[in-house]
């Protein structure tokens, strides 16, 4: 893809974030951000800790509240009030699968089997067929290589093969964006490596849009198409790889990479 | 003093019938109880705070007031107000009113010791919030809560000869009014005493094969 992919007019984005805020009480942690992110294309967020990059993808999936602007993801509103409560009776709007969140924590449900912790949401939210849901199962455990591991539960597995897990539980929904948040942050280091692969392995297979807040520059220049740096709760670099990460013209974000590669 | 076991094995039926009774009502008074108790605690983290403090305000009725006096309320205030309710059945709603605060406490602890990670997984997947509780977070929340189930369980039944202030005929009735009749203490209150242990120790042991069996 070239260097100006990103800015190229295209058919109308997946995701529309306008001149959103975000406080968590006293402090901003989202600064009036504007996103715009065309259906497909691989997003790496990267920056200091405490910027906001796991809480953009938290608001885009509408896990947290927002105090200003608009969120959009294909072409339907992410409420800014997160999870209200409802009057028994009332109808809630109809979920349309459309996000999919693959956390630092993997958040595996212990008490099932890595089976059913795949099948669990398309049978109860999508409403699939047992059968229907267990061949999702199957594919998705297959993709990330762990077919084997069916009827484990997740205290037996390792770290790296619980976050491959949960990639496939997220994958079985067949989301259009993927949004993984520090997904190997938690693993050891001999295990990070296999969770990037099969995160690689989708990014070139398939369709879907993706957001990666991570820390693995390498990775990120590897398999993003674009790659964001926030500072303070805003968006301070946005380009491609190269632009941002081999020849960053910010002073900021060259000084961030310095320190992470002295790590 | 002496022991008649002849005597005391001709009282056992009767004692049995006093058991029987004292069994029903706490085996309804607990499901009510747990029933209620699992309903407060939900409306305890309800974001509605109208349900909440509804919640919380049960809680702190039931709690702060001694069962003898609510079923006596019950028993004797509430037919001034029309409501007349057989007696067994004033036990059943009684203990089951006042465990329910004492277990929906222990479910709250139970709820909020199942990580947020859980939520947020649940959230991150679409599910509703009836399905996240039904399939992801109650069913962690009862490990925890099944060896204090049992305890109430227990509790309840060694609490039922207070249901003796509103004519119930339960164990502890039946041993006292043979006691009554007969002149004779030491049979009438040993069987009882026996009876009481031969139900609570079984149900002890099987709360505790329970936890062992459960997943998680």
């Amino acid at each position: 893809m070239s260097d100006l992919a990103h800015v190229m007019p295209g058919p109308s984005p997946q995701i529309i974030l306008k001149q959103v805020v975000k406080n968590f009480g006293a402090t901003r942690v989202i600064d009036h951000l504007d996103l715009s992110i065309p259906a497909g294309q691989k997003v790496a967020l990267i920056g200091p800790s405490g910027s906001g990059k796991s809480t953009v993808l938290r608001l885009i999936k509408g896990l947290e509240a927002y105090q200003n602007g608009s969120i959009e993801v294909a072409g339907a509103p992410v409420p800014a009030k997160a999870g209200g409560w409802h009057w028994p009776g009332v109808k809630k709007p109809p979920v349309v699968h459309r996000v999919g969140m693959v956390f630092q924590q993997f958040n595996l449900f212990p008490h099932l089997t890595v089976q059913q912790n795949v099948t669990e949401a398309p049978l109860q939210v999508l409403k699939l067929s047992r059968e229907e849901a267990l061949e999702r199962a199957h594919q998705y455990l297959g993709l990330v290589g762990l077919n084997h591991k069916a009827d484990a539960y997740p205290a037996q597995l390792s770290g790296g093969q619980q976050q491959r897990v949960a990639i496939a539980r997220a994958l079985a929904m067949r989301p259009q964006v993927m949004l993984f948040d520090e997904v190997t942050s938690a693993l050891d280091p001999e295990l990070v490596g296999e969770v990037l692969a099969v995160i690689r392995a989708i990014a070139h297979e398939q369709q879907m849009t993706m957001l990666l807040v991570t820390h693995e520059m390498k990775f990120a220049q590897d398999i993003a198409d674009r790659v964001l740096f926030m500072e303070a709760g805003r968006i301070v670099a946005d380009g491609s790889p190269n632009q941002v990460l081999v020849d960053p013209d910010n002073e900021r974000t060259r000084r961030f990479l310095n320190l992470v590669e002295q790590r | 003093m002496n022991f008649d076991y002849a005597f005391a094995w001709s009282i056992v039926p009767d004692l049995f019938q006093g058991l029987l009774v004292t069994l029903q009502v706490v085996i309804l008074g607990f499901l009510l109880a747990v029933l209620l108790g699992l309903l407060l605690a939900i409306a305890q983290r309800s974001k509605n705070p109208l349900v909440q403090k509804l919640s919380a305000g049960y809680l702190s009725f039931f709690r702060h007031t001694p069962l003898m006096v609510q079923l006596y309320v019950l028993f004797f205030a509430l037919p001034l107000a029309g409501l007349t309710l057989p007696a067994i059945s004033t036990g059943v709603i009684g203990l089951g009113l006042y465990y329910a605060a004492y277990i929906a406490e222990a479910f709250r602890g139970a709820i909020e010791g199942v990580p947020a990670g859980q939520w947020e997984a649940a959230r991150a997947l679409d599910f509703d919030s009836a399905t996240t509780w039904r399939r992801i977070v109650l069913p962690q929340a009862l490990k925890p809560m099944l060896p204090v189930l049992g305890n109430y369980l227990i509790g309840m039944f060694k609490e039922t000869p207070v249901l003796a202030v509103i004519t119930i005929p339960e164990l502890f009735q039946a041993a006292k009014q043979i006691a009554g009749m007969t002149y004779r203490y030491n049979e009438p209150y040993t069987v009882m005493a026996l009876m009481f242990l031969a139900i609570s120790v079984p149900t002890s042991l099987l709360f505790k094969y329970f936890e062992r069996r459960s997943h998680v």
